[in-house]
Parts: C-alpha cells; structure tokens; sequence
C-alpha cells in the first residue's frame, strides 16, 4: 500500500461546488474524513452523489473549492492521486472482449504493479472467478462483471475506495460477497466512501453516515450516535421523500390494467 | 480501412481509366482522397471502443497523464494509417501500373508528416467527438475543414514529387507540414487533459 502523508484528514473537501451550465450539481459541501473512516452517503436520485464521487476521484474538476485527498489536491496531483484510490462504478470498466485475466492485466500494467501474474491470481480468487479467467468479460453475467470490477478497483491496493452504488445489479449471493469483502477491506483500515440507496446495508457497512439532498450536505455523523431505526424516518424527512409509493395490483383485463397503472396509493 | 480504401481506388479506376491523358496530374489527388477517407473509418474508432463500453473514466483514472493517453491513442492511429497508406500504394501500383520505386523517399516523407498530421487531428476531434451521438459525422465535420492546409500541402508536394522535381522545390511545403504537425501537438498538449475531463 502507497505510504500515506500524515495528516489529520485524509479526505479534506471544503467549500465544493460544482455546475453544470447554470445548473449547481453540488453547492459548497465540505467533508472531512479521517484515515480509516467509512462514509455512507444516502440521498435521493439527482441529488449529487455521484458527481461528488467522480469529482473526489478527479473524473471532474470542481466549478469552485477545494478538493485534497492524502495531501494531493485533485486538480494538479492527479496522477499522484490515482495511485491510492481505487473507483468502483455504475460502469464496471471493463473491457468486453477480453478476458478476465486479460482486463487484470491491463489494468496492472498501467498502474505499474509489481508481480503482476502472482497478483491477478489472488485477486481472481478474492473475487471467486477462478473458474472464469479466461472467459471474455462479454460472456458474463452482471454480478460476474461486477466481481471483476471490484478486482480491477483494488489492484493496486489503494489505501482510499470510492464505491458508488457498488450493489447494483447484484443477486442475493453477489451483494453478500461484496459486503463481506467490503467488510474486510475496512477491517484493514482502508479509507471508503460509499454511495447507496440501501440504507440498512450503508449503515452496516460504515461507521458515518452522511445525507446528501439537492446538493447539499444537510447531515453527516457518526453511525455510534445513530439509532438505525429513527435514521430512516429521519433521511426521508431530510430530504422530503414521500414513503415509497405501493402500486395498486395489476388486473388481468388490459383495460382495467391501463387504468390501475396510473393509480398510486401511499401506504398510511 | 484497406477495404475502403481498395474500393476508392477501384471507382476511380473506372471512372478515369489510365489513358488519361493528365492522369499523373490526378494521382496525388485519387492517392489523398483514398488514404484520407479511409484513415477517417479508423480515425472513428480510436476513442470508440472507450465510448461503446463506458471504459474511459477507467483509463483516465489509471495513474498516467491525459497527454500518455493521447500519444498512445495518436501513435495507435498513426500505425494503422500508415499500415492502411502502405496497402493502398501497393494496389495503386499494380491497379494504374505505376512506379513509386523512385520517388519512395520524399513521397514516404511527406506521407508520413501528412499522416502524421492527421493523426493528431484525429486523435483530439475523436477524444471531443466520443460523447456525441452523432460521432462519425462530426469527427467528419470537425476534421476536414482543420485539415485543409494539410491536404494542400500534401496533395501539391506529391505532385511536384511524381514529377521528378528536386527536393527543394517540395521544401516550403514540407514546412507547412511539419509546422502543423508541431503547431497541433502542442496544442493537444496544452489542451487534451479538458478535453477529456469534460
């Protein structure tokens, strides 16, 4: 793992803001996190959370603010930067004809890894994809992507993980692989940000939770001071979610079917 | 790229024949029109492939400078551009029976700064380009009207070259070459990293 300058925070965001044309995607978040710290971000759809992430990680440059992560500011240090975060996406990266193996390799080579071969092997059989390594990224299914991407993330050993919405897509069996290698790489002390629309999975995970709405961040603290069952009221209070709408049941008759689809009822 | 390049020389055959009795005066112009029409199918795909499969933040985000990815991208082009050039001199030979033998050295010269000059072109309008919708016909809208003193100078130092004139006579065109070329790549330098960040 890249050697880290100490300092009290090692996620240092102040005053962000960021604008695309007229529209402010983040107004002036400022965020700080400590070497270790698991954040979980919650909010709504549109309310900024992956723009923060990508602008975290240098994928976008901040309109106004500042952004330093383990001493290196996102604008100017950036190839410095890549060397100890580790993204996990909506998009796995991958490239689809080649093969796990392949895509590992690739990636190992433009980050410089040492041992490589030695390497793609432990992290394939972190992943569970022995059996796989040498199918094309094409043929698998969306978990087994994931799996990969997840793999493709960490090889290099970055000390900070950027996870966002990492679970999507995932079946039952693959969001609890996850969540236990997730669970293992806090344990050994690497910084994680995670986005999430599952509240009880992102508070399980991360020790800090955070709200993100309409760009704004309206609440951070720490998961110690949180009762798990008032945060949900609390996050759909905060950010003016209704309850998740119950859609009236389908009827069989296309004509009844037509008008029971427009219909939403809110559970009392 | 060669395939569309083999059919252009193959409709021109037609159309013109070699009996022509200016044909010499028209090969630099058949010869541009094959390798630029054919350079542009590959020039689409140099950012394509990043593009159809979301993988570009995974480049950006490897520990490398957005001005590595652009000379990786711009030397990959250039390569099978030139693999393409190669291709096509081959069967112009053997389709109009004509003798580059003894002009290979200037004419490979100014193929090669000629290509070369597309290749940066290319590479920045492609990185630009990936995002839209409609990308093959703005790279197209995009690149030939930055291209044009390149075609000129190319098509013109060809000719003056088939006609067996000095190396001299080529050189205020050679200039205008690798000016462009220098011109061009300085400016990817100074802007491929916003090109690619938004």
């Amino acid at each position: 793992m890249v050697e880290l300058q100490k300092q009290e925070y090692i996620i240092e965001v102040r005053g962000l803001v960021k604008k695309f044309g007229f529209k402010s995607a983040l107004r002036k978040v400022d965020l700080f996190l400590k070497k270790g710290d698991c954040l979980a971000l919650f909010g709504p759809n549109g309310a900024g959370k992956t723009t923060l992430i990508q602008t975290l990680c240098s994928l976008m440059r901040p309109t106004a603010g500042e952004v330093v992560i383990a001493g290196f500011d996102t604008r100017y240090d950036r190839e410095a930067l890549h060397n100890i975060i580790g993204v996990i996406a909506h998009d796995t990266f991958l490239y689809d004809n080649l093969t796990a193996a392949e895509n590992l390799y690739f990636y190992g080579r433009m980050y410089h890894v040492k041992r490589l071969n030695e390497k793609i092997k432990e992290l394939i059989n972190l992943v569970g994809l022995n059996a796989y390594v040498n199918d094309q990224v094409q043929t698998f299914s969306r978990g087994m992507q994931q799996r990969l991407a997840v793999a493709r993330a960490i090889i290099h050993d970055p000390a900070i993980l950027f996870l966002d919405e990492p679970y999507t897509g995932l079946d039952q069996q693959g969001i609890e692989d996850l969540k236990q290698l997730l669970m293992k790489f806090r344990n050994q002390g690497k910084t994680i940000i995670l986005t999430s629309h599952d509240l009880s999975r992102g508070l399980e995970l991360c020790n800090q939770a955070a709200i993100l709405n309409a760009g704004v961040l309206i609440y951070q603290e720490d998961i110690a001071n949180i009762k798990k069952d008032d945060f949900k009221q609390l996050y759909l209070k905060l950010t003016g979610e209704k309850k998740w709408p119950v859609q009236a049941p389908l009827l069989a008759s296309s004509k009844n079917s037509r008008r029971s689809c427009g219909k939403i009822s809110y559970p009392s | 790229m060669c395939l569309f390049a083999f059919l252009v020389l193959i409709i021109f055959s037609f159309a013109f024949g070699t009996g022509l009795k200016s044909f010499k005066g028209i090969i630099p112009g058949i010869l541009w029109v094959a390798f630029i029409f054919s350079g542009l199918l590959g020039l689409s795909r140099s950012f394509g492939v990043e593009r159809d499969k979301g993988t570009l933040p995974g480049l950006l985000l490897c520990p490398v400078s957005p001005w590595e990815i652009f000379l990786a991208k711009m030397i990959g082009t250039f390569i099978f551009t030139v693999i393409m050039e190669i291709f096509t001199l081959l069967v112009f030979t053997i389709l109009y029976n004509q003798n580059f033998l003894p002009f290979l050295l200037p004419l490979g010269l100014v193929i090669l700064l000629g290509t070369l000059g597309f290749s940066i072109i290319g590479t920045i309008f492609s990185a630009m380009s990936s995002t839209t919708s409609t990308r093959d016909v703005m790279l197209s809208i995009l690149v030939f009207p930055i291209y044009v003193p390149v075609i000129i100078a190319a098509v013109k130092a060809t000719g003056l070259i088939l006609d067996g004139t000095s190396i001299q006579t080529i050189y205020a065109w050679l200039k205008i070459l690798v000016a462009f070329d220098l011109v061009f790549l300085l400016l990817a330098y100074l802007t491929f990293g916003f090109i690619m960040e938004e």
